[in-house]
């Protein structure tokens, strides 16, 4: 197979950053933020480049690294799914490192911000490993890499104290779901003795369809799917999640919230629909596991997030129900669904976590009192916050809601407890998730009170971050308004899988 | 038929007590021991199925070139790269375990998070 120029562009997306990285580390400081944007602005546009090409190649295609044959080598592999992911990656580390980078120059202690950049770096180039892969070890290595530059984005914080203390929670409960997927790839490759994901699959079909080694096969699909979610951080296993994302700097935690946790969940489509299969998801009912515990997220999540006062607290437990949202998709067998809400999820999450550093004033500790009329001293970051949390609750102008039509569609394909579970999951946490974002909201509109808080920003945020919003508040609604192209790019990356 | 899988045994022995350790242990120094023996036991196992008794490590000495004379070498190369890994993960995270023992004086991680609690009302 010859290979066209466009077709290396995945190789390019991972390669660049990473070694840019390493260059990176050798530059001043200055340089250095020049040069991680320079670079991440360059995967920005390969990886728009790529999709352009991507739509009207029309079918999937591997890509063999250092070009040894299939069984041997390791290989990249794209599709439209991944020309779609890519993109969405590429794009959102860009714009949220653009838009956290003066409260990062803020947070950040001179010496470190080198290193910031250096593992702002490290971290894209993992994800784009991750979406491109087609080796599951390389999975797990990128995997490694995700969670340790996730980490230093944590602690990499001048105050010390909480913020160290977050990532070291977040560090344990990685290394535990790192070690369950690092068993699980061992024991499939014991069993069928390949990594390249097509020949994992022919061979995990052969097994299944011969009843060979059902309990050990069982055991894969326990290991690979629950390492995999205990690090996208599925309830109950959030429990680093509100300290994490409330202490990180802006960008980080937009990062982290919107980025880092749903690479992971890339990792774990492929594991179920191009590796394991559907059939053998099913016989393992690992399916109901991923619906029960997505919908529990989803309604625990939302409920203890009404309950927090602290709005920084408050949108990182949002997360935790949004990830219940993109299980429980997975959960009915709706990966159009979940892939959908990773991409809305993504843009309302980063939108809510940049826009929040604009609204909480000088010396308040974030708690919703402080935060009257915030709204109208920031009018943008105001706007851009309402835009956010209406596309979550999935008010019918954003693309949170067709994620709510796309699962109650599923749903009643489902039929029978499935459909009435998940319906009523879906409309709890719906009225929850009005509760506290509209909250947030009106708190925001609301006139201060005479003694309130003086609106001194601590930190000049400027048109870099201006900017940065109105794009987002773009993204957000193009997702709605291109939703029906993207649907079927992504739909059609699906079938791809096979 | 007697089992002949002592190696995988210990493994899978290992894993568990590291497992649990890294699980239940309150102690962040033990944790990381726990760790690095979760990650000694999953290497040990792979490296116990890569192996096939009476042949050796794929390098070729004395001209010998038969497949059958070797054993596959990507089982190695893997605990390799794992290895790699792992040193950087455990390197991380006894870093900050040295940070929050210098700050807070104890290694016990929920005396750590009570005082990290308190510092912040």
């Amino acid at each position: 197979m010859t290979v066209a120029l466009w077709q290396s562009i995945p190789f390019a997306c991972i390669l660049l950053p990473l070694f840019g990285a390493a260059v990176c580390l050798a530059l001043p400081r200055r340089l250095a933020r020049l040069w991680a944007t320079f670079l991440m602005a360059a995967v920005t546009c390969m990886s728009l480049v790529f999709l352009v090409y991507m739509i009207p190649f029309g079918k999937s295609y591997n890509y063999p690294m250092g070009h040894f044959p299939a069984p041997f080598g390791n290989e990249l592999r794209a599709g439209t799914l991944e020309a779609v992911l890519g993109l969405l990656f590429a794009g959102l580390t860009l714009i949220c490192t653009l838009g956290g980078s003066r409260d990062a120059e803020h947070d950040i202690s001179e010496g470190r911000q080198g290193l910031y950049h250096v593992l702002l770096l490290l971290m894209e180039a993992a994800m784009m490993a991750q979406v491109y892969t087609n080796d599951l070890f390389t999975a797990y290595v990128f995997v490694e890499i995700m969670t340790i530059a996730g980490c230093g984005l944590i602690a990499v914080r001048s105050e010390p104290g909480r913020a160290i203390v977050s990532a070291m929670r977040y560090m344990i409960m990685n290394s535990i779901g790192s070690a369950m997927f690092l068993l699980g790839i061992i024991l499939i490759y014991d069993l069928t003795g390949h990594l390249l994901m097509e020949n994992l699959h022919d061979s995990v079909v052969q097994l299944q369809a011969g009843g060979q080694y059902s309990q050990p096969l069982t055991m894969v699909v326990a290991l690979l799917c629950s390492g995999l979610a205990v690090k996208s951080a599925l309830f109950p296993f959030h429990s680093w999640v509100p300290d994490a994302y409330s202490t990180a700097t802006p960008a980080s935690a937009s990062l982290l919230a919107s980025l880092v946790s749903k690479s992971y969940i890339i990792v774990m489509l492929k594991v179920v629909f191009r590796i394991l299969g559907t059939d053998v998801i099913n016989a393992a009912r690992m399916d109901d596991v991923f619906f029960v515990f997505g919908a529990a997220g989803m309604l625990i999540g939302s409920a203890v997030a009404i309950t927090v006062p602290d709005v920084r607290r408050l949108v990182a437990w949002s997360s935790v129900a949004q990830i219940g949202y993109i299980f429980l998709g997975l959960g009915l067998h709706a990966g159009d669904a979940a892939v959908w809400h990773i991409l809305t999820h993504a843009a309302a999450k980063s939108i809510l976590f940049l826009s929040l550093p604009s609204l909480i004033p000088a010396g308040s500790d974030g708690s919703l009192r402080d935060l009257r009329g915030a709204g109208y001293r920031a009018p943008l970051a105001g706007v851009a916050f309402t835009t956010g949390a209406l596309s979550l609750i999935g008010i019918p102008l954003m693309g949170g809601f067709i994620t709510k039509l796309t699962l109650a569609q599923a749903a009643l394909g489902a039929g029978g407890a499935h459909m009435w579970i998940s319906l009523a999951a879906l409309v709890l946490s719906t009225v929850l998730n009005v509760g506290y974002m509209l909250r947030c909201v009106l708190v925001f509109y609301s006139h201060p009170e005479e003694d309130a808080v003086p609106a001194a920003a601590p930190v000049r945020r400027g048109f870099a971050l201006a900017s940065v919003l109105v794009v987002l508040i773009a993204a957000n609604i193009a997702l709605l308004v291109f939703a029906q192209p993207i649907l079927t790019a992504i739909r059609s990356g699906f079938a791809m899988f096979d | 038929m007697g089992l002949t899988n002592y190696a995988e045994l210990a493994a899978i022995i290992l894993f568990g007590i590291g497992f649990t350790i890294l699980l239940i242990d309150r102690n962040l120094i033990k944790k990381n021991i726990g760790f690095a023996m979760t990650d000694s036991g999953m290497y040990l196992y792979l490296a116990a199925k890569g192996y096939i008794s009476g042949r050796k490590a794929p390098i070729v000495v004395n001209g010998v070139t038969e497949m059958s004379a070797y054993i596959n070498p990507i089982p190695a190369g893997l605990v390799l790269t794992g290895i790699v890994v792992s040193v950087a993960t455990s390197a991380v995270m006894l870093a900050l375990t040295v940070r929050l023992y210098r700050k807070y004086h104890t290694l016990n991680i929920d005396e750590i998070a009570d005082k990290a609690r308190k510092e912040r009302e």
